[in-house]
């Protein structure tokens, strides 16, 4: 039987801002540290303690919800939502329900070369909960509240999703957006970037939504591909035997790849929702609005068609080089210290990727100096470091604790193409004199043995020159 | 027991003068709480040793001839909800009796810049939750003028320790009067100022939209002394405010000719005893005859007042003492084994009864399905009630009001009849939904001989105004200035 199903998808996706401080009080939020160490009375919700709002999460709010194309509620304000877990200091989180910041946007994302608008329902501020970490031994549990009030946004879409593949390219694309604006670096694995699945079939051509559930604790792209075939199956198998899906919040299991019931619609918790009398309503007049406007980054987009333009790239590399704006910013980076665009492009399409996947390493937590590279790809494609040498170096490059220069590597591990003019003929010479019958097979036509000639070079030479240099003064030998 | 019988005010100008000394104010103040607080049960907890670190600091700041404020070097009396670093701020409650503040709170710092001194910790109803200071976990508060009477509520115990001379003035808060009722109750001088003059950065908090530090005093004079060291917008609170007038003990001019007094017929009308509303009028006729205008008023508004107080306030508290949970500080229950066990068993062992009621109230009107029925529509109205306000304060300058219907309630007669004991708040609630100022001030006493208080609420802003009509009455009366008696007699037992 093979009854046609349809997966209608909204998301729930959390950032964390990039502010250097969280959003109520002045203490730090960076990542990791000793626990309950970047805590201060505020977050720690001691009594008597009161929250005043971070100026740059107001900010980079407004900037947001702008580049998610949202109307900015001129009028905004928090509201407390009410419950108690351990890692909630004052047990209520304060966020926004009736008056969120930004409202009714959307973003346009490709997937499987299908483009389609998705439709933000709202966007909104609030502050993070701590975590609980739980002993190795015994039964305790400790809370640390180092991430608790570090400001966060959330996006919440329309259920506008109809495959994997289009949430992936949705989240690349906030991703994207967020990164070019520089509030957050949206990284899924520090849990700068988390994502709530709502998910329901319904068989093609019904009008009707199916019942949904939730799924939480994604925390990897993978994770949410895995998380959405999950469900998608399972609630396809519960109605094709006849049973309903129960709208409930799931619980997604990495190791098992597998979600389990948390809690259904009728134990949901009450949150009891309210104005927070502690801050102000926010007005946010023309003024302010216009510099964000007028703040806004040149986008993902705009960058692309112009380095098109400007370095003559095809349209495809332009694309992929600037999905991302640390690597757009690291390829305009090389080019200024002298590395040839296309160069530039090809190194960081092909070759640096290649280097981070058999180092295991992601893009996202590249930390490469672009002078450095830039001297790298400079050598390679003027001939000076073999291509193998070359990625030797890269690698190191990239997974280097401490910088090192390009130019001493190369020098301290005998990498340098003397370009011995000499040496080379010499090498030239013999082969030529070594291989006679590739050479009469050259000279009758069969242009293609000169491809064994520069081979049997290049392996004297030890990859002491560019099979480029080798080909040109190998054909001039042979004339 | 001289020192003790000085207003704030004429103790400060006798240190300035090195009559006395800052240590030697705190010792006097030490030495009545030692010797006769067991009659009324003021303190929660008198801890010497940073008072006087605090009273050698002031003295140090005199002797090198700082400009101060002209409290420099007299004790202060904190409310026990008022945060005071590295001392037991406890709310009067299980839950945070063993509870030390980390910082100190905004009104608490200022006090110490300004050379004054942080001297014991007040009782109250258990989270300022209460108009008699009966349901503190130290046990229920004496009125001075009769032990058999409560002070009033919830800062009772720094009224009656203001009164019974054990106290020179105090920092107590007024959530929905109670600065101001048990001023009354005790005879003494209470003021509440507008919504966000005062820090509320350490208060902690019962309900936080209405929550406003005062001053408890013999005089205005003193209160608005005090005032000028507390006050002013503060970075640690989004809500404090920065108003354009300032120097409220200088603008104390006693002149009061002119002013509007506005005199609302649901203030003087049915439930209003007899004696107040006598003692209350005999003081508008003072007001008059120093040069006021008496301009009848209707207020039908402030009906509302009454419901939709409980149903914010305690909306907002329900929110407010979630976090004390158990988990973090405070009371911990003993048995458990759950998560959940952990929280129910230590708050319900933890709060009192009468907290808990507040905390289910406020849960039920917060509730989904009930939102909109009770906590929307008491915000609407509370709207309602900032613009009656408004228009009436077109039409006067102060509106003066008896502060309770009654004097001092028989101890335990409001806690078996509690709608009784909230109807009574129905005078002094409107000032903190519409954020005004208001101040209680003595005007007379009944026939068993309890205080009665006169209010004048002003309009948001106007502390100044209500101050000066407060100042201009007391300057032509002396009800302020009586003392109980038999204070230093009474001990042991009723």
């Amino acid at each position: 039987m093979s009854e046609r199903w349809e997966t209608v998808i909204g998301l729930e996706v959390h950032v964390e801002l990039s502010t250097k401080s969280k959003i109520f009080c002045a203490c730090s939020t960076t990542f990791g540290g000793s626990p309950n160490t970047h805590c201060c009375p505020v977050c720690m919700g001691l009594p008597g303690t009161l929250p005043v709002l971070n100026q740059k999460v107001l900010e980079y709010a407004v900037r947001a919800g702008l580049a998610l194309n949202c109307t900015i509620d001129r009028e905004t304000r928090f509201d407390r939502k009410n419950y108690f877990y351990p890692d909630l200091p004052k047990a209520y989180q304060i966020s926004q329900l009736y008056r969120p910041i930004a409202r009714g946007g959307y973003v346009d994302i490709t997937a499987d070369g299908v483009s389609k608008r998705i439709r933000i329902h709202e966007m909104h501020m609030e502050e993070d909960a701590g975590k609980l970490i739980h002993s190795d031994y015994g039964h305790e549990t400790y809370p640390d509240y180092n991430r608790a009030g570090v400001p966060l946004l959330e996006i919440v879409s329309e259920p506008d999703f109809r495959s994997g593949a289009e949430v992936l390219a949705y989240l690349e694309k906030i991703r994207s957006l967020f990164t070019y604006l520089g509030i957050s670096d949206c990284k899924m694995q520090e849990g700068s970037m988390r994502a709530d699945v709502n998910l329901s079939v319904r068989r093609a051509g019904d009008a009707a939504f199916g019942t949904r559930t939730e799924t939480k604790n994604i925390n990897s792209l993978r994770a949410i591909e895995h998380a959405i075939e999950s469900e998608r199956s399972r609630q396809i198998h519960v109605l094709s035997n006849g049973g309903t899906v129960v709208q409930e919040t799931r619980h997604w299991n990495d190791d098992t790849k597998t979600s389990t019931a948390m809690r259904s619609k009728e134990n949901a918790p009450d949150y009891r929702y309210f104005p927070e009398p502690d801050l102000p309503v926010i007005h946010i007049d023309e003024a302010f609005l216009q510099s964000a406007r007028d703040s806004l980054p040149e986008f993902a987009e705009a960058r692309q068609a112009r380095f098109v333009s400007e370095y003559a790239l095809p349209d495809n590399d332009a694309a992929r080089l600037t999905v991302r704006r640390e690597t757009a910013e690291l390829f305009e980076a090389l080019v200024s210290h002298g590395a040839k665009p296309r160069d530039a492009a090809n190194w960081l399409i092909v070759h640096v990727p290649h280097v981070l996947k058999t180092l295991s390493a992601d893009a996202e937590s590249m930390n490469v100096d672009a002078a450095e590279l830039a001297e790298l790809i400079r050598r390679t494609e003027s001939g000076t470091v073999s291509r193998p040498d070359a990625l030797q170096v890269l690698e190191a490059l990239l997974s280097a604790a401490e910088p090192f220069r390009v130019a001493d590597y190369i020098k301290n591990h005998g990498m340098s193409i003397d370009n011995d003019e000499g040496a080379l003929e010499d090498v030239i010479q013999r082969v030529i004199a070594a291989n006679p019958k590739a050479v009469s097979e050259y000279h009758s036509g069969k242009t293609k043995a000169i491809g064994f000639l520069i081979g049997q070079a290049m392996k004297e030479l030890k990859g002491k020159s560019t099979p480029a240099t080798v080909h040109e003064r190998m054909e001039a030998a042979l004339q | 027991m001289e020192i003790l019988d000085l207003t704030a005010v004429e103790l400060g100008e006798r240190i300035r003068r090195r009559e006395l000394s800052a240590p030697e104010a705190l010792e006097a103040v030490y030495g009545a709480f030692r010797a006769r607080d067991r009659n009324w049960n003021a303190y929660t907890a008198f801890e010497i040793d940073p008072a006087r670190t605090a009273a050698q600091h002031a003295q140090t700041l005199l002797d090198s001839g700082e400009t101060l404020s002209p409290l420099a070097g007299v004790p202060v009396g904190i409310k026990d909800n008022i945060s005071v670093r590295a001392c037991l701020t406890t709310c009067a409650s299980r839950i945070l009796r063993d509870y030390r503040a980390p910082f100190d709170a905004t009104a608490v710092r200022k006090l110490k810049d300004a050379g004054l001194v942080p001297a014991g910790t007040l009782n109250m109803d258990e989270f300022a939750m209460g108009s008699t200071s009966e349901t503190s976990c130290y046990g229920a508060v004496r009125n001075p003028w009769n032990r058999g009477h409560v002070p009033g509520g919830s800062s009772g115990g720094a009224a009656a320790a203001v009164a019974a001379r054990e106290c020179v003035c105090a920092l107590g808060s007024d959530t929905g009067g109670s600065v101001r009722q048990p001023a009354s109750y005790c005879g003494v001088t209470g003021f509440k100022p507008s919504y966000g003059r005062v820090s509320r950065y350490g208060l902690i908090a019962y309900g936080s939209s209405l929550d406003q530090i005062g001053t408890l005093a013999r005089d205005v004079r003193d209160c608005a002394a005090l005032l000028d060291v507390i006050a002013g917008a503060d970075a640690m609170d989004a809500t404090s405010v920065t108003f354009p007038d300032a120097g409220f003990l200088g603008a104390l001019s006693g002149d009061i000719h002119g002013l509007r007094v506005g005199v609302p017929e649901e203030c003087f009308g049915d439930g209003v005893e007899t004696d107040v509303g006598e003692r209350v009028e005999a003081a508008l006729d003072e007001l008059q005859r120093a040069g006021a205008e008496l301009v009848p008023l209707r207020l039908p508004f402030i009906r509302y007042a009454v419901p939709v107080y409980y149903i914010l306030a305690t909306a907002e508290a329900s929110s407010n003492l979630s976090r004390f949970d158990g988990v973090k500080y405070g009371y911990r229950a003993e048995h458990y084994t759950t998560m959940e066990e952990l929280y129910t068993r230590s708050r319900s062992e933890g709060f009192g009864k009468e907290v808990q009621k507040r905390i289910l109230l406020g849960t039920f009107v917060l509730s989904s399905g009930y939102y909109d029925a009770y906590y929307n529509k008491a915000l609407k109205l509370r709207q309602t009630l900032v613009d009656g306000f408004a228009e009436a304060f077109g039409r006067c300058d102060v509106i003066a009001s008896p502060v309770s219907p009654t004097t001092a309630p028989a101890l335990g007669a409001s806690l078996s009849d509690p709608l009784k004991m909230y109807l009574s708040d129905v005078f002094t609630v409107p000032a903190n939904l519409a954020g005004l100022p208001g101040l209680s001030v003595p005007c007379g006493f009944d026939r068993q001989g309890l205080p009665v208080g006169l209010q004048l609420l002003g309009a948001a802003g106007a502390d100044s105004t209500v101050l000066n009509a407060g100042h201009a009455y007391q300057l032509v009366t002396d009800w302020h200035k009586r003392r109980p008696q038999h204070s230093e007699e009474v001990s042991g037992n009723v």
